[in-house]
């Protein structure tokens, strides 16, 4: 039990520790915003569910609604 | 403490740890905004020109749906309050310059554009989100930041420009 726990935290320090784990920045996002990489076929469902999710969630984002992709808003 | 608690301390600390390695965060108000001086669309753009203006920096790029409403939102600022001072300027962020000037041929800006393709300019004000809005005072001192462009923005927006433009005289 003692060298799980010890093995989880070596590996979710790893990343911090490895400091070559790029995150990506908010400009720089554009691949996210082509339609093709939406789930849906970016029609209008899309857009009742996200409003849905953000009503009802308070979610938002991520389903390419209003052309950003992960990118925008 | 059992060895179990201790486990569980420790899987915590880890992701703590991983969690913490942040990326900058934001300006605050008040700081300098960092200087900048970019080849723009009709010549080389720089920040400290506009020193004595009420500056609305503005992160975009093509890519970018509330972009395209923001412009002609933007273009309506600056007709509207350019006489007392505003200066709005676009920085588009896309990595080829090229998908910027055919967003621009559809939605034209009238105001100065300039283009950081490498991403240097919002990586100094740490910019969070798409597209993200920096008002820069007369003093080159950050008055104020935003995230995004939603409808409701608007009137937010426009009345921190009416108050900053009201101070400034």
């Amino acid at each position: 039990m003692r060298s799980v726990a010890s093995i989880a935290f070596a590996l979710l320090a790893l990343p911090a520790l490895l400091g070559g784990c790029a995150s990506v920045q908010p400009w720089e996002k554009g691949k996210l915003a082509k339609p093709e990489m939406g789930f849906g076929d970016a029609r209008l469902e899309t857009r009742f569910a996200d409003h849905i999710y953000s009503s009802r969630e308070a979610a938002s984002g991520g389903a390419s609604v209003g052309g950003g992709g992960c990118g925008c808003n | 403490m059992s060895a179990r608690t201790a486990g569980v301390l420790r899987v915590a600390a880890g992701l703590a740890l991983a969690l913490g390695a942040a990326s900058a965060s934001a300006l605050d108000k008040g700081v300098p905004a960092p200087q900048f001086e970019l080849v723009g669309k009709d010549g080389v753009v720089q920040l400290a020109k506009y020193q004595g203006k009420l500056v609305y920096v503005d992160f975009w790029a093509s890519w970018c749906g509330p972009c395209r409403q923001s412009f002609p939102w933007m273009n309506e600022m600056q007709a509207r309050y350019g006489a007392q001072g505003l200066q709005v300027i676009g920085v588009n962020l896309d990595a080829k310059s090229e998908d910027a000037r055919k967003f621009l041929a559809e939605i034209p800006a009238r105001f100065p554009i300039a283009f950081d393709p490498a991403g240097a300019t919002p990586r100094a004000y740490g910019i969070k989100g798409m597209p993200s809005s920096v008002v820069v005072g007369p003093d080159g001192k950050v008055l104020y930041l935003h995230a995004g462009f939603r409808h409701a923005d608007r009137a937010e927006l426009e009345s921190v420009i009416k108050n900053a433009l009201g101070v400034m005289k």
